[in-house]
């Protein structure tokens, strides 16, 4: 697991039955690309998260898969459609294996 | 099936790569991959796909780009420039309410930003946006 990963996201707290609502998600992860060289010119190994996802009640909203160019600290924004109240769902799958999860409730009225 | 000189080079190129990863990463890591391997042999036309993209990015380590394509099932991104061209593969689900998505890439110096999008019918369109870059973003 690598150190000092911390995801954030911003959902609404509240919207109405079937509206659009704007997700904005970061982790801070450094995203090793594998490329990079350290002081004594060996290459640094890739250290990234490879996979992404965000579900609404167990269905799918969003898959991602990132290569290393993706920037320091992933950042991604996209909208949801919520039918009713319930959970929304994020991980983010580490190079390593491990998985980063975060979970937001959205009231529906 | 007869074999090709491609399809020989094609798997021992996949046993290596295999025989590198340590066993940890056996555990599958999806790929974005290139261009040519997502339009698998069909053409790409010009169509309802925005890709935006800064004209001039100060810095490459962090360009923020925006894909936007009604009624795509599927959109990857691509630095045609960068050591690796694949970024991002966006795969859309039931409740996606837009076939759109705003990330922040890295790009090794000025050059071409590619989108194609997978539409639901299985056809693709594309879009390309050059963007110059002051300071590469890959390291050195």
């Amino acid at each position: 697991m690598a150190k000092g990963v911390k995801p954030r996201v911003k959902v609404p707290k509240s919207a109405s039955a079937g509206e659009a609502v704007t997700i904005k998600t970061l982790i801070s992860h450094k995203m090793e690309s594998g490329q990079r060289k350290d002081g004594d010119g060996n290459v640094i190994p890739r250290s990234i998260i490879n996979r992404f996802t965000a579900d609404f009640n167990g269905e799918n909203v969003i898959d991602v898969v990132l290569a290393p160019a993706i920037s320091t600290n992933p950042f991604f924004e996209f909208e949801a459609k919520v039918p009713e109240s319930g959970t929304f769902t994020f991980t983010w799958h580490d190079d390593d294996g491990s998985t980063y999860v975060q979970e937001k409730a959205i009231e529906v009225s | 099936m007869q074999l090709t000189r491609r399809d020989t080079l094609g798997m021992a190129a996949a046993a290596s790569a295999l025989a590198l990863a340590p066993r940890s990463a056996l555990a599958e890591i999806p790929m974005v991959g290139g261009p040519d391997e997502f339009l698998a042999g069909s053409a790409a036309g010009s169509g309802d796909l925005t890709l935006t993209a800064p004209e001039i990015a100060e810095n490459g380590n962090t360009v923020p780009i925006e894909v936007d394509a009604p009624g795509a099932a599927e959109v990857r991104v691509y630095a045609l420039g960068n050591p690796v061209p694949g970024v991002a593969r966006f795969k859309f689900g039931p409740l996606a309410a837009s076939r759109g998505a705003k990330t922040r890439i890295r790009l090794a110096g000025t050059q071409d930003v590619m989108a194609v999008a997978m539409m639901e019918d299985g056809s693709f369109i594309q879009a390309t946006k050059n963007v110059k870059v002051t300071i590469g973003g890959c390291g050195g």
